[in-house]
């Protein structure tokens, strides 16, 4: 079996997540070897994948937790029904 | 970011047990491990911070209130997460001067009406996560994840942000793990399409010789 660029494309999010089986794992792998286009391709998409992954990219606004507590002392508070 | 990074599922499960016996206060220890993936979520759904903010308290006060119906088949962050994100969805619904795009459209077997070609590159220099203390670049990569259409944005908040499983993220959403992987797939690429020629500015210079950026 010889894959092509359109077929790694389809499994370019897969292959990231280690969720293909290990024949076609192994044809991508070769394919990636000889062409520089998908190599770029899976790189950068790998590449974004992780920094969505950081923390910093969503900024959490200040006093959110402590608002967040207090309210929930309120509702703690109040005799069970 | 792991919605629930320490807790095991028998930590949470004797908490919560507590909780119900009376000690109230454990609550605060109970969802503080969640409490940024809900503020979070809540934020790439309704896109505005205060908004968000009250959705996640509200969401957070139901959590307290039907603690008595949590069953331990589910894992509790990812019971948290359902209810925040209904808490989310109704807010939208009552937005109703304000219409969103249909929020769940079945369109995962429908030929596509998006482009989900990559972008097409020979090389690509590594973005280093140290890259990240630039503002420009964090505002970067939440605008194209805020603008993504809503079925996409929900997969990549939940699998690639929350860090949730394929199955969780399934649950979570109310369709089959295939759909996700379809649409994270697509998502990912719509990401890559868009971000690849922001982001070659932050990539790490090359060196040449003696260390000279080339
Ligand atoms: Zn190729």
């Amino acid at each position: 079996m010889k894959i092509d660029c359109k077929h790694v494309w389809d499994h370019i999010s897969d292959y990231i997540d280690g969720d293909v089986e290990p024949m076609l794992r192994a044809e991508i792998d070769r394919h990636l070897e000889h062409c520089e286009i998908c190599s770029a391709v899976m790189d950068s998409t790998r590449n974004v994948v992780v920094l969505m992954a950081d923390e910093r990219i969503f900024e959490i606004p200040r006093g959110y937790s402590e608002r967040l507590h207090e309210r929930l002392q309120e509702v703690l508070n109040e005799p069970r029904v | 970011m792991t919605p629930q990074p320490s807790m095991s599922a028998e930590a949470t499960a004797q908490i919560i047990a507590k909780i119900l016996a009376g000690e109230k206060h454990l609550f605060h220890d109970l969802i503080r491990p969640l409490e940024r993936a809900v503020f979070v979520m809540l934020f790439s759904l309704l896109r505005n911070e205060t908004d968000a903010e009250d959705a996640a308290q509200e969401a957070f006060i139901k959590v307290y209130r039907n603690l008595h119906n949590f069953r331990g088949d589910a894992k509790f962050s990812t019971w948290v997460i359902s209810i925040a994100r209904n808490e989310g969805l109704g807010l939208l619904r009552k937005r109703s001067s304000r219409p969103e795009e249909p929020l769940e459209p079945d369109l995962d077997g429908e030929a596509p009406k998006g482009d989900f070609t990559p972008a097409m590159l020979t090389d690509w220099r590594e973005v280093p996560l140290e890259a990240l203390e630039r503002k420009e670049l964090r505002e970067c990569l939440c605008r194209a994840i805020l603008n993504l259409p809503p079925i996409y944005r929900d997969v990549v908040q939940l699998r690639d942000i929350d860090e949730m499983d394929v199955q969780e993220t399934a649950d979570v959403l109310g369709i089959t793990a295939g759909s996700v992987k379809v649409r994270l797939h697509r998502a990912r690429t719509m990401l890559q399409k868009e971000l690849v020629p922001l982001l070659k500015s932050f990539a790490t210079p090359k060196r040449g010789l003696f260390g000279r950026r080339v």
